[in-house]
């Protein structure tokens, strides 16, 4: 069968994909998931389930100190632009101000701070969620297609150490899974 | 799509009305959103629209194009009124982007879930706003062969450009708020924009919104870093919003005269831009609420919201108004206040007094309830409010200027044809541009109107909440 991505499946398990029907049986399924062990997995939801970070056990984001390093950075470069342009570059004497005059730098500081800081939360979140990611083997699954509309997955990989066919399944089935289905890598 | 009943929108605090009428559930939701992007036979009306606006655009084009011809002079700009309907236009179109900002960014950090339904279509009429905002400082500078100066590259002259100079904070402030406004908006786009890709049935729209998705598939792992993302770009573009429109008044405010030197300026044009934008969204929304059947989703309750914040908005802007002749007066100072009393009995007092009825007077009207919920109340005042705000502008940049220190440089300013073009021409800019956007792109942020509404806390129990608050 081939994925909507176009690639055809190869023979090997990549997991298992467990269908819900509501946020709120998808953020209990996922305490189960988490309490039972697993590491390699994940849920998908069509909006984000405010609390389903807890619920499946997952660390802090990293991406404030991304963007907090490119804001400094946009801050300290721009500042340090303007004083080499004012002091050294090509000092200009406007009613007799000093060339350094900080103040006066401020908005154009401010404002190079906020772009590459922007570019560090745009680009930083992409790069952490590893996007763009065109193929992803659980776009095999045709029923996965309404994740961006009504419905909740949970998928468990097969790499995962815990991982067994059965046993995974009827730990899904148990947290109230309605649909359960082996998609291919 | 039948119309729903629309229900009390009276809100004690703990019992607000719902945002989302209708019993509307997820998929219809997903439905009703995504409707226009799937059609399968245009609309007339659609293909009307933007032929209009694409002449408008041309108008702009020529416009644009002989200017550069000719030359500044085909403005009716001269000295002293060296400033007249560009950096008037300027300032219009920039203020009305805040809103959108406003909307998309403080607003979240206020938690106010009611702005799932506007945001996504105030955002884009930020970024078509600040674009055609941004056309006029390029072309209304004398030598426009040299815009290119403004930018801080270097140059075989050896020359950088004026850092102390409010003008060259503007380029810096309105690049960096198009740029951050259009990568927010492209993000809160991307989860939606994989809705589409989703239910596509041509093999074009699959790849093109496939592509444009990144291959978002809705994983909560993705979302913890995309929710953080959301709310530091929400926590930038606040100061960001702010700062560029402080940076805007600057290019008044740190000028020697009177009526434009006044620290009043920077939070007096914040407001006014809150204020304006906001009417424009009104205007926009009460159309495309109609003409796309969301009216389960953009309420009255959302009209109300609005209405209450024009008012607050407006009533900061009289109350500026005032401040500013009070100062004037008490200041001592000649100038100020002969630049004040010229703008209230001078020549252009037929623009000071539309100015104050549309911005003062008629906005109180939104203190009766009655007003605020009706519809073509809101949409008439709303338009009273963006002419009012166009003259606070024209007269602010006018008034000082055609008067100051020199009686025997006073004249009296006219526009001309081309002024007038121009800016009739920037207005088919922005509607070409909005004609694509609810075209080819969903106008209401499908995921968050779900993530705000009850079935999406996971704590959710049949029919009866715990702790989901509208």
């Amino acid at each position: 069968m081939t994925s909507s991505t176009g690639r055809p499946a190869s023979g090997k398990l990549f997991g298992l994909l467990a269908e819900f029907d509501s946020a709120a049986e998808l953020f209990h399924a996922c305490e189960h998931v988490r309490d039972a062990g697993y590491t390699k997995w994940d849920s998908h939801s069509p909006f984000p389930v405010h609390g389903i970070e807890k619920a499946m056990g997952m660390k802090p984001s990293q991406l404030p100190w991304i963007v907090a390093a490119m804001a400094a950075i946009g801050g300290v470069g721009g500042f340090l632009l303007q004083v080499w342009i004012n002091v050294d570059a090509y000092p200009m004497v406007i009613s007799a101000k000093p060339f350094l005059s900080w103040p006066a730098f401020i908005p154009v500081t401010f404002e190079l701070s906020v772009l590459i800081g922007t570019f560090g939360t745009v680009f930083g979140m992409l790069a952490l969620n590893r996007l763009p990611q065109f193929y992803h083997s659980l776009f095999h699954s045709d029923r996965f297609a309404r994740v961006t509309d009504d419905k909740f997955f949970i998928s468990i990989e097969a790499k995962d150490p815990r991982f067994a066919p059965n046993a995974t399944r009827a730990l899904l089935e148990k947290a109230g899974a309605k649909h359960i289905e082996e998609v291919p890598e | 799509m039948h119309r729903a009943a629309e229900i009390d929108v009276v809100e004690p605090v703990d019992k607000r009305a719902p945002l989302v009428l209708g019993g509307e559930t997820f998929r219809s939701i997903t439905d009703s959103v995504c409707a226009p992007v799937e059609w399968q036979k245009t609309p007339m009306a659609w293909w009307i629209v933007l032929l209009l606006s694409a002449s408008l655009l041309g108008v702009l084009g020529i416009s644009v194009g002989y200017l550069f011809w000719e030359g500044v002079g085909i403005w009716g700009l001269a000295q002293p009124v060296s400033w007249a309907w560009d950096i008037t236009n300027f300032v219009f179109w920039v203020g009305i982007g805040h809103a959108g900002t406003l909307i998309s960014a403080i607003l979240f950090l206020f938690r106010q879930k009611w702005r799932t339904s506007v945001n996504r279509f105030a955002e884009a009429m930020t970024i078509f706003a600040v674009l055609c905002a941004g056309l006029y400082p390029a072309i209304h500078v004398g030598r426009v062969w040299a815009i290119y100066w403004v930018f801080p590259i270097p140059n075989q002259m050896g020359a950088w450009p004026n850092f102390r100079s409010p003008l060259l904070w503007d380029v810096f402030a309105v690049s960096t708020y198009l740029t951050v406004s259009a990568l927010f908006w492209y993000v809160g786009l991307i989860p939606d924009l994989a809705t589409i890709r989703d239910r596509a049935t041509s093999a074009v729209k699959k790849l093109a919104y496939g592509i444009a998705a990144l291959g978002w598939r809705g994983s909560s792992r993705h979302w913890q870093h995309y929710e953080r993302a959301y709310l530091i770009l929400a926590g930038m573009s606040t100061p960001l919003v702010l700062s560029v429109h402080t940076i805007v008044s600057f290019d008044f405010a740190v000028s020697q005269l009177p009526g434009w030197h006044t620290t009043i300026f920077p939070p007096y044009f914040v407001a006014g831009a809150i204020f304006s934008g906001f009417a424009m969204v009104i205007n926009l929304m009460i159309i495309a609420r109609w003409l796309f059947k969301l009216h389960n989703l953009v309420t009255m309750r959302h009209f109300e919201n609005m209405a209450k914040i024009i008012l607050l908005t407006g009533s900061i802007v009289g109350y500026a108004y005032a401040m500013e002749f009070f100062v004037a007066w008490y200041s001592g100072n000649p100038y100020e206040l002969f630049a004040f009393i010229n703008r209230a009995t001078g020549p252009y007092a037929w623009a000071y007094w539309t100015m104050v009825t549309c911005n003062v007077v008629i906005p109180q009207l939104f203190w009766f309830k009655k007003v605020r919920t009706n519809l073509a109340a809101l949409f008439i005042i709303s338009i009273f409010v963006n002419i009012g705000m166009w003259f606070e502008r024209f007269v602010i940049i006018v008034t000082s200027l055609h008067r100051d220190f020199l009686p025997s440089s006073w004249m009296y300013f006219s526009p001309t044809i081309w002024d007038v073009l121009t800016f009739l021409g920037s207005w088919g800019l922005f509607f070409f541009m909005f004609c694509l956007f609810v075209r080819f792109l969903p106008m209401v942020a499908i995921s968050e109107v779900k993530g705000v509404m009850p079935e999406a806390n996971p704590h959710y129990s049949g029919n009866h909440t715990k702790g989901a608050k509208a």
